[in-house]
């Protein structure tokens, strides 16, 4: 069951600014069309009057055959209920200009500049518009659909040069310098000097300070990483430091980048779906539902419904693994090395026994087709949840939480050491149980239900604090809650097809846009999707919740000591697969 | 008292330490082995285990559900004297399917006729670029390619497999997935049965 976007009828935001905001009337495709010049006015609007405090995603698309450039926002309400999607259109003549967000919705920073970045959108007024995730230096917009990656064959997949004459060779060989690289023309490493770090620290605080007594202090500023072992993955951030106090924060991401927005532009329908798998490698099943929901919203068919069991079993698996394995790093990053760590591995392992009789794979699951999933879940492995989920995970929480809730080091590390407040967690568009410690009870699961979550008995996870020792004890919370929800569903879950479709390699997508969005253990992932009715997606854009969450992370470090800083960056729980696609 | 929630956290860790050699032990009163044997590594990978319960790789295997799926290979009957009768049509499914797009074939037409032959003349599978999504076997309309369960395929250069590489006879097939191999057969004889019901039907009529 999905809420579709708020229609027309209910908004009167075309009454409120006549002229200015027009219904979308393109089939398949809703919301607002608003004035590139009076955007800022009425996305103020949009938030002020209307309620929805919640930017989630800032998507950007290149409608080439069109000649225009759109930005669409889709805006949500942290007291639950369908979203607005608005979105502005320019003439796809560079440079191509669109009014920055940020000061509206901060949330849109590191969004936009993605946007800037894979598709040469230029947010006027945005203050720090840099390259994300391409280097500095790097020629074109890669998500333009006139630009073409190195190893370029074709538009889309299936290439022809497979079948039925296909003789093979390396795709490496189709670059002069067998790698997948290009250079700007004229490009000379030798003159070559890389202006990004510049930049980068330009945007910082400056690294001279006047006290009142005239006395001036250097700033210093300290890189960590991208290989730092607590930054879990190639995550780097560069922190100006006064002191030991954290004055200024820029995340730098992007380097394990791999375009996956393009690939799967390239890719069929279905072709994404084990892609999706490598987002966030840690929650596989997630990945899959989401996306899975998206195309199904589009495609306008059901799921079967013992496959919306089967789903929910799954995803609910997948973050009691998830949430164990945060605790585990956790304490890992706190200096408690391993012994959490392992416990947690160790459920996590049956858990991923489970994954691996049904899907074949243990963390590459591709489990989801649309309109179900790919296999049954044969009674023996059924059996094994229910041990899971009724005998062992149980009894294994309450041994992790004797293990850590109360033991005064860890509670005295954590406790009253703020993460976030609500109010900054909103407008900074953190998803998740993050934003829940805060004391927001905002969980897609009840917020904006999709699947069969309405069916099952349980509570959203809420604690008030916002520090770190709640954001400890939310997931621990938010296992109980899905252990919960699972000795539900393995109970009730009924007999029948486990797909509601013919399985069939190409799917037929009519023309449209479609916003799905999930729970994923780490916040809202999101897919967007568009549609021109061919057998590949016209844009295919992820909103991963572990990139969206790091817009905070400044605002969540300003003012912390810097030995908080690796901790902070733990309680996100972010994952580089995600966060850099 | 302060240190009490340390202590709880001890108790927690020393039971856990205690586990694994009780576990052992009563295994070993019970004249039966932990380790190396096919029970001791169910046990150990059932709801049941306490303690450590760590697979010894590689003298010790985890026994791999029959859904695991690594590098695809191709599936040939065992013909009379020997004779390798493939399955695969080279109706290009699989290469259409693949998401990496690693699957190459080449189909060939015969001298005479110019029709094409369902033999492929040439089949390859660049196994690094494979990301073992299990597309290929699960959209082969001939159970042709099949996922494989031998995932030790580390190598010095690139994995590139042909034809030669590819083949394994349909009892290899049946030997890792046996609950779906008798599921195609079924479905085959089931298939074929119609076919000649439908042909006796035929032949009377005409
Ligand atoms: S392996 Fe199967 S799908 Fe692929 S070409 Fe052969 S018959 Fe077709
Ligand atoms: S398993 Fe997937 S990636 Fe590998 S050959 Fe088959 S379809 Fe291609």
């Amino acid at each position: 069951m999905m809420t579709a976007p708020a229609s027309t009828t209910t908004i009167d935001l075309t009454q409120r600014f006549p002229g200015v905001v027009t219904p979308d009337a393109r089939p398949g495709y809703s919301g607002f069309i608003v004035e590139k010049d009076k955007l800022v006015e009425v996305a103020t609007a949009i938030r002020d009057e209307l309620g929805f405090d919640l930017l989630t995603a800032v998507t950007g698309v290149d409608y080439l055959p069109e000649n225009k450039m759109e930005v669409v926002y889709h805006a949500y309400k942290t007291t639950g209920g369908p979203g607005l999607v608005f979105r502005v259109q320019v003439p796809r003549v560079d440079p191509v200009e669109v009014p920055s967000l940020v000061h509206v919705y901060p949330s849109a920073d590191l969004q936009e500049r993605e946007a800037w970045d894979l598709l040469g959108i230029k947010f006027t007024g945005h203050p720090d518009l840099r390259r994300i995730l391409m280097w500095e230096g790097y020629e074109g917009h890669p998500l333009r659909k006139d630009w073409q990656e190195p190893f370029y064959e074709e538009e889309v997949k299936p290439f022809k040069s497979r079948w039925p004459d296909g003789k093979f060779f390396m795709a490496e060989d189709r670059n002069p310098f067998k790698d997948n690289l290009k250079f700007p023309q004229n490009f000379d490493p030798e003159k070559w000097i890389p202006e990004n770090d510049e930049m980068l620290y330009q945007s910082l605080k400056r690294y001279t300070v006047k006290s009142e007594d005239g006395m001036t202090t250097d700033r210093i500023v300290v890189n960590m990483g991208p290989q730092h072992p607590s930054t879990h993955g190639v995550f780097r951030a560069a922190l100006t430091l006064d002191g030991e106090t954290i004055v200024g924060l820029k995340p730098v991401v992007g380097y394990l980048h791999r375009n996956h927005d393009k690939i799967g532009e390239r890719n069929t329908f279905l072709q994404n779906m084990p892609f999706t798998d490598r987002l966030d490698y840690f929650n596989s099943m997630s990945n899959n539902f989401g996306y899975a929901i998206t195309v199904e919203k589009l495609m306008k068919i059901p799921v079967a419904e013992r496959a919306e069991y089967i789903r929910v079993i799954m995803a609910e698996l997948s973050r009691i693994q998830n949430h164990m394995v945060f605790v585990g790093m956790l304490l890992n990053d706190l200096g408690a090395m391993y012994t959490p760590a392992l416990y947690a591995f160790e459920e996590r392992e049956l858990i991923l026994d489970i994954f691996e009789a049904v899907s074949g794979s243990r963390m590459m699951c591709n489990y989801f087709r649309f309109g179900g999933v790919v296999r049954d879940v044969p009674d023996d492995v059924l059996q094994k949840i229910k041990d899971l989920v009724f005998d062992r995970l149980p009894g294994k929480t309450d041994e992790f939480e004797r293990l850590l809730s109360e033991n005064e080091v860890l509670v005295s590390r954590l406790k009253g050491v703020k993460v976030v407040d609500a109010e900054t967690a909103v407008k900074y568009g953190v998803t998740g149980p993050v934003l829940r410690a805060a004391g927001v009870p905002y969980d897609l699961r009840r917020a904006d239900p999709y699947s069969v979550y309405d069916r099952f008995d349980w509570d959203v996870a809420v604690r008030h604090n916002g520090d770190m020792y709640d954001n400890y004890l939310i997931r621990i919370d938010e296992i109980r809650q899905s252990l919960r929800i699972l000795q539900q569903a393995v109970k009730t879950i009924p007999q029948g097809p486990i797909n509601s479709q013919k399985p069939q390699y190409q799917v037929r997508v009519p023309a449209g846009e479609s916003y799905g969005r999930i729970e994923s253990p780490k916040g809202e992932l999101a897919f967007y999707v568009v549609s021109n009715g061919k057998p590949n997606p016209w844009r295919y854009h992820v909103r991963p919740a572990s990139f969206v969450n790091i817009t905070c992370l400044e605002q969540m470090c300003i003012g912390t000591k810097i030995a908080d800083f690796v901790a902070l960056l733990g309680m996100l729980d972010i994952v580089m697969g995600e966060l850099d696609r | 008292m302060y240190g009490k929630g340390i202590l709880k956290g001890l108790s927690v860790t020393w039971k856990r330490f205690w586990d694994t050699y009780l576990d052992d032990i009563s295994w070993m009163i019970r004249g039966k082995k932990r380790y190396h044997s096919e029970e001791g590594i169910k046990h150990r990978s059932s709801k049941n285990t306490r303690g450590i319960f760590t697979v010894q790789y590689p003298e010790e295997r985890l026994i791999l559900p029959e859904e695991a799926r690594y590098v695809p290979f191709l599936v040939y009957d065992e013909g009379a004297e020997g004779k390798k009768e493939v399955r695969c049509t080279s109706c290009g499914i699989c290469a259409k399917v693949c998401p990496p797009q690693c699957i190459w074939i080449v189909r060939s037409n015969d001298p005479n006729t110019g029709r094409p032959i369902p033999e492929p003349t040439e089949f390859y599978i660049d196994a690094d670029i494979c990301m073992n999504c299990g597309f290929c076997a699960e959209y082969c309309p001939f159970d042709a390619i099949i996922m494989d369960h031998d995932f030790e395929i580390a190598s010095y250069s690139r994995n590139v497999y042909n034809m030669e590489k590819l083949l394994k006879p349909a009892s290899y097939y049946k030997s890792i997935r046996p609950e779906n191999y008798a599921r195609n057969e079924a479905e085959r004889k089931a298939k074929e049965a119609a076919k000649a019901a439908k042909a006796a039907g035929a032949a009377p009529a005409s």
